[in-house]
């Protein structure tokens, strides 16, 4: 038998871990420590190396360098130790087109060694988590992207899992879509279960995780809450501005009136603790237009990488 | 790379059971197509070729031919099943990539995408044994012997094809296998007419083929007469499976784990 976990301990532990692909590192050396119980956010632009972090967790691929542990399980060695009580909602749909979707259901499970009248149960459980018992025989192809992604959901539940890794759980999905599946989250969370997700959402970060791994380049930039992340990265008052010559207006008109400021296409972002001056000089100007509004994670990522992630 | 032997378990059974289970969803139009070609072969080939030809190394050219069609459709069957239907769940669909997000290891997906390989030789070749049978082309219940023979030949030709899915990036690929491997073997291995004629070198050459080896053991089950060397025959196909499956699981972890 191997060692069980005990619930006390963290859910990942990670020292050093690190990646690479072709002689450059996907991930850089990170450290994590993830503990049981919350949700935690790998928030990163494309090809910032979230994926290959999962990828590692879940034994997928083994480390080139570092130690990891997963629910207390060392990782790569006991991988299907640690895989029997995860559950894992990958970046890209593989459900299985040949089956309805109660057969995916029950193919699934079996991948787990899990039969039988107790398993029907938990069948029609995550049926009924997911909003999908109308659908039990529908085929793969009629659903839409929403309950796609809520069956790869209720697909992951199947073994009554202590932690899920979700990788961009919701990309591709339209409001309501995504709407729907938060809350879902939001229940896992409530039932105690550990969460790990990534995203390039900044709203999903900031809504879902209680601590926020800000990634770029194989690397962990920040670790905080949200609010933590706000509050000590950034100024809390934020003006975006644009419009015909904005620029100008900038370097005569703003530079001095402001901590920090960012330009990203034609908008310049405005960062400051008091904005009142800036606001009484913008509201005597028609030609540019304006957003006043609080700080937020965006503007955290705007500062850690220097990328602008909306796109 | 990780060049420990492959981790062996009961875990294939959920892999092949996967299989099986889509398969089944399509049982019918594809077990009338089982039956309907090879008593087509069998026909035309074994009794219209068959009058020009007379007789084949002492026996009705229908009775040879037919004993060739069912190591070949094995081989052509595990072949297509470890080349293009193993790469659609690999690559397409996802499949593995889903298995191994749970307790299943690459080594379980190997093992168990062989054996279903070999099952599906055997779904397609029994039927040519009960319509040889029919037809009185098949002497005696020794013939029996034919269906776990042909389980290890499709295990042998599935795990070669599995090797060739781990290399490819497309299905384009796989012309290169069929055109330069499977045809010549086809064509070379005393499927369809013994090799006596043929200049020395092919004669050996054809030796070093899993499927002349399959024909050397599965004809004098199906004619009566007499074997030579099953024990070399055996030990070559069960070779070819092992040494297949060992490399299959090496590449297709280097590759599904990278
Ligand atoms: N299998 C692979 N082979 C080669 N390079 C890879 C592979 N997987 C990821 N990478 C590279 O590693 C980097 C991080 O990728 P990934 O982890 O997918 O990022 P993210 O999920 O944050 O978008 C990228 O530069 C990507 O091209
Ligand atoms: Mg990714």
């Amino acid at each position: 038998m191997p060692q069980a976990a005990s619930p006390t301990c963290n859910a990942v532990t990670a020292r050093g871990l690190s990646k690479l692909y072709n002689g450059a590192p996907a991930v850089d050396g990170i450290d994590l420590d993830i503990p049981s119980g919350l949700c935690f956010g790998l928030l990163g632009p494309n090809g910032a190396g979230k994926t290959t972090t999962l990828r590692m967790l879940l034994g997928a691929t083994p480390p080139n360098g570092g130690t990891l542990a997963v629910l207390g399980y060392p990782i790569p060695v006991q991988a299907r130790e640690m895989r029997a009580r995860v559950g894992v909602v990958p970046q890209q749909d593989n459900l299985d087109p040949d089956f309805t979707v109660i057969e995916n259901l029950r193919v699934y499970a079996s991948y787990f060694g899990l039969s039988g009248p107790a398993l029907e149960r938990r069948i029609e459980e995550v049926l009924h988590f997911a909003a999908l018992e109308s659908k039990t025989r529908a085929g793969i192809n009629t659903l839409s992207g929403g309950m796609k992604r809520r069956l790869t959901l209720a697909r992951a539940l199947i073994n009554d899992p202590e932690l899920l890794v979700l990788d961009e759980p919701t990309t591709g999905l339209d409001p309501q879509a995504r709407q729907m599946l938060w809350q879902r989250l939001r229940t896992l969370m409530t039932q105690g279960k550990t969460l790990i997700l990534t995203t390039h959402y900044m709203e999903e970060a900031e809504r879902l995780c209680q601590r926020i791994a800000v990634m770029d380049h194989g690397r962990i930039l920040a670790e905080d809450s949200p609010a933590g992340l706000i509050g000590r990265h950034i100024e809390p008052q934020v003006i975006e501005v644009y419009g015909a010559d904005v620029e100008t207006w900038f370097n005569t008109h703003a530079r001095a009136r402001v901590e920090r400021a960012e330009r990203i296409g034609e908008t310049v972002f405005c960062y400051a603790h008091d904005m009142r001056e800036l606001l009484d000089d913008l509201a005597a100007r028609p030609s540019l237009r304006y957003i006043h509004r609080p700080a937020n994670l965006e503007d955290v990522f705007l500062k850690l990488t220097g990328r602008d992630l909306r796109d | 790379m990780n060049l420990l032997f492959p981790a062996l378990s009961l875990r294939w059974i959920p892999v092949w059971r996967r299989n099986f289970l889509v398969w089944r969803k399509l049982f019918g139009p594809s077990m009338v197509g089982n039956f309907v070609e090879p008593l087509l072969y069998l026909l035309a080939l074994g009794f219209g070729l068959g009058v020009f030809v007379g007789e084949m190394q002492g026996m009705p050219y229908s009775v040879f031919l037919a004993s060739g069609l069912v190591c070949a459709s094995a081989m052509n069957t595990a072949t297509f099943e470890g080349l293009y239907s193993a790469y659609t769940r690999m690559a397409h669909q996802q499949t593995w990539g889903g298995m191994l997000a749970t307790p299943l290891m690459v080594d379980d997906i190997v093992l168990g995408e062989m054996l279903w390989a070999a099952t599906k030789s055997l779904i397609s070749a029994a039927p040519i044994l009960a319509v040889a049978a029919a037809l009185g082309l098949v002497h005696g219940m020794n013939a029996l012997w034919v269906l776990p023979l042909v389980l290890l030949a499709g295990a042998s030709f599935a795990a070669l094809a599995l090797c060739v899915t781990a290399f490819a990036r497309s299905y384009d690929f796989f012309v290169y296998y069929f055109t330069l491997v499977i045809t010549p073997m086809f064509l070379l291995s005393g499927t369809f007419f013994p090799l006596d004629a043929m200049p020395d070198a092919v004669q050996w050459g054809a030796q070093i083929l899993p499927l002349t080896h399959a024909v050397e053991l599965v004809r004098p089950l199906m004619t009566g007469a007499p074997h030579s060397q099953p024990l070399l025959h055996l030990a070559v196909l069960t070779l070819y499976a092992a040494a297949g499956l060992y490399f299959a699981c090496l590449l297709l972890r280097r590759r599904l784990m990278a």
